[in-house]
């Protein structure tokens, strides 16, 4: 196979499966992602849009099927910080005693030594992070006491500070408000000039129209897989949420 | 003037009198470092959710502790090699049944457990049930010092060179795996861990309790902070506070040393529950602030 070629892609899922215990969450997903590319992840409740994220990141393990990154195996991916992953706010315990400055810096401890001790450049990667986001006044918080969209920018600060090329964000606007959905989506825009690749659910379809450019429509396996343009349709969309229609998830025609 | 003076006379032989006894500083000292460990331990084990796990290893252990003593191996042998294996069993039943995994623990510890007690009734040794089950700081062997404190030293080594990788990997596993460390090795390092000190922690409080020596530091410290660091502090210091007060209550009053050790800590426990300034039912910081 032409290495070049298959370099070119940053993500490339093929035909992976995952099952919990025998019980299949995904069968038979393709992805093939390239630098500078936003992709929405769309699908209802349980479609297995957490599962893909898992078998990206490599917490779970596929039972069938490939995944590459930068044509290399998910390990080498995972020793060279390139994949950073932005967890759903139930998949964590918020009332941890760790503070912001501490959680942004767990971005950087798979490149520390084993000690996990600071270098100056990590510290300074960390302060930028957190600038980027907007938190600097609050960085020696205690992750209980902030609120849901603070907590969601500390995680995204993480992966900032990890320098990350893949971005994985699992519902990135769940639960925020405008001026810190404003924040994410310019964030996410400058990313993608900055040539990361990024893979987002999301359940709302007006993110998907406005800076998605690949849109994936799954229900357990993928329905729908192209630029938003083509693929984002609404028979597409119904097919996704088991025929309801999309007047119903997105107001009439708009 | 003279009163005040006798008094003072008095509290001083209350609290020296007892350190002139060999086996009294030996037990103060090792169940202060055995409190320790634990202590280190408890903040992990709280914030992991692992308080049935403890109390699971813990209990499994007797088994060990008794074949050890009948083969004349190092009991804390063969309790770490009975704590593993609870474990690995409670792994697997886990993954291979559709139990749940509570009721899994549960069920493995208290099999390991009954063996246990059937094997000091059958092998008829110098084994003593009683200081296996409650404890017996006091009547600590020069042998058992080395391994106390060999263990001890060895877990709050490990323990303090992961600590950060630790604390990710209660945390959020996920991320920890996505960057590239080895959270499989994170976990058993914790299990193993978690079974040192359960071993060592069996000989200050015993068997039965040696599980609030597991978690209850760490439960007390998690109402007081939101640091880490400072928790960990906390839950050493209260162990190791616990364990000195424990010892020379069961000196003065004459009490079971392992159950007094644990009172101590269940009321400094409670004493956090009900007045930590953030967490505590009363707030008492709140009080302050407004008036
Ligand atoms: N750890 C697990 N063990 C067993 N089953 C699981 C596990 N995680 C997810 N599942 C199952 O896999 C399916 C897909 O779940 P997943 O979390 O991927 O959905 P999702 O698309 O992220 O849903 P949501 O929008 O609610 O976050 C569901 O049926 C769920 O019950
Ligand atoms: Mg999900």
């Amino acid at each position: 196979m032409d290495k070049l070629n298959y370099k070119s892609y940053r993500i490339e899922a093929e035909n992976i499966c995952v099952d919990y215990h025998g019980k299949v969450a995904l069968y038979d997903a393709n992805l093939r992602l390239k630098a500078g590319q936003i992709c929405g992840l769309v699908g209802m409740n349980g479609a297995g849009k957490t599962t893909f994220f898992n078998a990206l990141t490599g917490f779970v393990n596929i039972s069938k099927g490939k995944i590459r990154i930068n044509g290399e195996s998910l390990k080498i991916a995972q020793q060279d910080q390139e994949i950073a992953y932005v967890p759903q706010s139930e998949g964590i315990d918020c009332q941890f005693p760790v503070s912001v400055w501490d959680v942004v810096m767990m971005g950087r401890y798979g490149s520390m030594n084993i000690l996990r001790s600071p270098r100056e450049s990590d510290i300074q990667a960390v302060k930028d992070a957190i600038e980027r986001v907007d938190l600097m006044e609050l960085s020696s918080t205690p992750i209980g006491n902030l609120s849901g969209g603070q907590r969601k920018r500390t995680f995204l600060a993480r992966a900032i500070a990890q320098r990350a090329s893949i971005l994985l964000l699992d519902e990135p606007f769940a639960g925020v408000d405008i001026r810190t959905e404003k924040l994410i989506s310019e964030l996410f825009i400058q990313f993608k000039n900055e040539g990361k690749t990024i893979l987002l659910s999301t359940h709302d379809m007006i993110h998907v129209r406005e800076f998605c450019d690949l849109v994936l429509l799954i229900n357990k396996t993928v329905v729908a897989y192209g630029e938003t343009s083509e693929v984002f349709t609404p028979e597409n969309i119904t097919n996704t949420f088991g025929g309801m229609s999309p007047d119903v998830l997105f107001g009439p025609e708009s | 003037m003279y009163g005040s003076m006798l008094f003072i006379t008095n509290i001083t032989s209350l609290v020296a009198d007892p350190l002139s006894h060999e086996f009294m500083r030996k037990a103060l000292l090792m169940s202060s470092l055995v409190a320790a460990v634990c202590g280190f331990l408890s903040s992990y084990l709280t914030l992991k959710g692992w308080a049935l796990m403890g109390d699971a290893v813990s209990h499994s252990v007797m088994p060990g502790v008794v074949v050890a003593y009948a083969l004349g191996l190092p009991f804390s042998l063969g309790a770490f090699v009975f704590g593993v294996g609870s474990v690995a069993l409670i792994g697997f039943v886990k993954q291979k049944s559709r139990v749940k995994e509570d009721t899994v623990i549960g069920l493995v510890f208290t099999g390991f457990f009954a063996l246990g007690i059937v094997l000091v009734s059958k092998i008829k040794s110098n084994i003593d049930l009683h200081s296996i089950l409650f404890g017996s700081p006091l009547g600590i062997s020069l042998s058992d010092v080395k391994q106390t404190v060999f263990i001890s030293l060895l877990v709050l080594i490990l323990l303090s060179v992961f600590r950060k990788d630790l604390i990710l990997y209660c945390f959020d596993p996920r991320h920890a795996k996505t960057v590239g460390i080895n959270v499989l090795f994170l976990h058993y390092l914790l299990l193993t861990c978690l079974s040192l000190a359960a071993v060592v922690g069996l000989q200050s409080v015993g068997i039965v309790l040696v599980v609030a020596m597991l978690i209850t530091p760490g439960a007390t410290a998690y109402l007081l902070t939101d640091d880490f660091d400072i928790m960990t502090i906390i839950s050493v210091i209260s162990a190791i506070i616990s364990s000195v007060f424990g010892i020379y209550f069961s000196f003065w009053f004459d009490l079971e040393t392992g159950g007094s050790i644990v009172l101590v800590q269940t009321f400094i426990f409670l004493f956090a529950f009900l007045f930590a300034p953030r967490y505590g039912i009363f707030k008492i910081k709140k009080l302050f602030s407004n008036y």
